[in-house]
C-alpha cells in the first residue's frame, strides 16, 4: 500500500504492506535509525515518536495507520546545531548510560514540557511511566528533565546535587 | 516481529465499515490497535482482514447528553480522562481511564476498544459495569443497546457479534447523592500496567444512608464481575467506614477467582476486598 506522511519537517512516502509496523518504516525505509525497538510488546517506549504532536509506541502502530500523519523523531528535535534542552539537559545531568531507552525518553520528555514546562517530580516521574531504563533507575533522567524545564522556562538550572535521594531528602 | 499478513482497509464512513465486516467473516475491528496489534504480533491472533475505522468520522466526541455520557467508539483513553463531562459525572471510567496502560497508551488506545476487547484485568470494563453503562452496537442490519451487565461474556470475550461495531458507550449522569470511584494495584506496584485486581464502585446516599450500590471487580477471574453481596450488604447501612469494611468482606462471594501469574487464589479474594472498600469509600466520599 502506499502512504505518504511527513516526518520532521519533509514529505516522504513508500509502498509498504499492511503489517509494516511505524518504526520499521522509520528506521529501515526512511534510514532513521534514532528511534529504537526495544521490546516490542508495547512496554518499554524506546520506540516513542510524535504522531500529530502526541507520543505514542510506534512499534504498535502500524505505518498505514500513519498515512497523512504529521511525525516527530528524536532526529527531528534539534534545531540545526542548537540541541533540544531535553537533549542538552541529558548532556548536562548524565540522564544516560547505555542510551538505548534515550531517544524515547526524550520524546516522552519533551511532550510533557510542551504541555506543562513547571513539572513536579511526581508529575516527571508519571510522565515517563511509559518508559523504561535498565540502566540509571532514573533518577538522573528526572535530573535531565527538570534541567530541560528550567531552561523552557528562560530560567538558569540549579546547579545539579548529586547527593539529593529521588525522594528529596539529603543523603 | 512483524504480524502474519493481512488486508487491510481504513473506511471512510461507517457504512462502509459495517459492509466490510459483513462481506468478510473472520474480519476484525480496529480503533488505536493497542491491544489488537500486539496480540496479532505475538500472532496469538491473526484476522485476514483489519477493518481500521480510525478514519470514519463522527465517532470521536464525548457528548455530554440528556441523564448521560455517550462517549464513541475513537474516543482515545486520554480524551476520557480529561474529560470534565466524564470526570463530574462518571468518576469511576474517567478515574480508570487514568489509569489504563500508560502516557502512549493511552494517546492511542480508545474507551470503547477497551470494553471490547474484554481483557480479564482492564480497567475501564470494571468501571463500565458498576456504573451501568450501554453498550451501543451497530451492524449493517440496524442498532442494538447492550447492557455492561450483559456485555463481558468470558476473557476477551464481549456479546458484540463479529459484525457488529460498538459505536458508544453510554454512561449515566451521576445525580445528586450519587459517586463513583476505581482503584487498583497494578500488576508493577502501586497502580502501573493491568490490575492484579481492582474495583469500582458507585453509591448512592439519601438521607445519611447507602440506597442504591454497584461494585465491579476486574483481574480475579475470567471477566469483570458485580460483587453484589457487598453491594447488597452495604445498602441500608449508613455507608460508614465500619460498614463499608464488613460489606467489603463479601466481595468474592459468587464470583470465581482464578489463580493467574500476579497472584493466588487466596490473594485475589483478599484484593477483592481491599479493594471493593477502597472504591466504596472514595464512591461515598464523591456521593457527598
Amino acid at each position: 500500500m502506499q502512504v505518504s506522511m511527513t516526518v520532521n519537517g519533509s514529505e516522504v512516502s513508500g509502498d509498504v504492506e499492511p503489517r509494516t509496523l511505524l518504526v520499521h518504516f522509520i528506521r529501515e525505509n526512511l534510514r532513521l535509525t534514532g528511534t529504537h525497538v526495544g521490546c516490542e510488546t508495547s512496554y518499554c517506549g524506546a520506540c516513542t515518536i510524535h504522531v500529530d504532536g502526541t507520543p505514542v509506541k510506534s512499534c504498535t502502530m502500524l505505518a498505514v495507520q500513519a498515512n497523512g500523519a504529521n511525525i516527530t523523531t528524536v532526529e527531528g528535535l534539534a534545531d540545526g546545531d542548537n540541541l533540544h534542552p531535553v537533549q542538552e539537559g541529558f548532556w548536562e545531568r548524565h540522564g544516560l548510560q547505555c542510551g538505548f531507552c534515550t531517544p524515547g525518553m526524550i520524546m516522552s520528555a519533551s511532550a510533557l514540557l510542551a504541555e506543562n514546562d513547571n513539572p513536579s517530580e511526581d508529575e516527571i516521574r508519571h510522565g515517563i511511566e511509559g518508559n523504561l531504563c535498565r540502566c540509571t533507575g532514573y533518577h538522573n533522567i528526572v535530573r535531565s528533565i527538570e534541567y530541560a524545564a528550567a531552561k523552557m522556562r528562560g530560567e538558569e538550572p540549579a546547579p545539579p546535587d548529586w547527593t539529593q535521594d529521588f525522594e528529596g531528602a539529603t543523603a | 516481529m512483524y504480524p502474519r499478513s493481512f488486508e487491510y482497509v481504513a473506511p471512510s464512513s461507517l457504512d462502509e465499515a459495517l459492509a466490510a465486516l459483513n462481506d468478510h467473516p473472520g474480519a476484525k475491528v480496529m480503533t488505536g490497535g493497542m491491544s489488537l496489534i500486539p496480540l496479532m504480533k505475538l500472532r496469538l491472533f491473526s484476522p485476514p482482514l483489519v477493518v481500521d475505522i480510525g478514519r470514519v468520522p463522527g465517532l470521536d466526541s464525548i457528548a455530554d447528553g440528556n441523564g448521560h455520557i455517550a462517549i464513541g467508539a475513537l474516543v482515545r483513553h486520554a480524551a476520557t480522562a480529561s474529560s470534565d463531562a466524564v470526570a463530574s459525572g462518571a468518576a469511576a471510567l474517567a478515574q480508570a481511564a487514568r489509569l489504563t496502560g500508560d502516557v502512549q497508551v493511552r494517546n492511542r488506545g480508545t474507551t470503547c476498544g477497551a470494553l471490547a476487547h474484554a481483557d480479564v484485568a482492564a480497567d475501564q470494563p470494571a468501571a463500565a459495569l458498576a456504573l451501568g453503562a450501554t453498550m451501543v452496537a451497530r451492524s449493517a442490519g440496524g442498532e442494538r443497546e447492550i447492557a455492561a451487565d450483559d456485555f463481558f461474556v468470558d476473557a476477551l470475550t464481549s456479546a458484540l457479534e463479529p459484525n457488529e461495531i460498538l459505536v458508544e458507550v453510554r454512561v449515566p449522569k451521576a445525580g445528586a447523592g450519587t459517586g463513583s470511584a476505581y482503584d487498583k494495584l497494578g500488576r508493577r506496584g502501586g497502580r502501573s500496567d493491568y490490575a492484579v485486581a481492582g474495583a469500582a464502585a458507585m453509591v448512592t446516599m439519601d438521607g445519611g444512608s447507602v440506597s442504591a450500590a454497584r461494585v465491579a471487580l476486574t483481574g480475579v477471574g475470567t471477566k469483570p464481575t458485580l460483587a453484589t453481596a457487598t453491594a447488597d450488604a452495604l445498602v441500608g447501612t449508613d455507608g460508614s467506614a465500619d460498614a463499608i469494611k464488613a460489606a467489603a468482606q463479601h466481595a468474592a462471594e459468587g464470583v470465581t477467582v482464578l489463580e493467574d501469574l500476579y497472584g493466588s487464589v487466596e490473594y485475589k479474594t483478599h484484593l477483592a476486598q481491599v479493594y471493593a472498600a477502597r472504591a466504596l469509600e472514595a464512591a461515598i466520599a464523591a456521593a457527598g
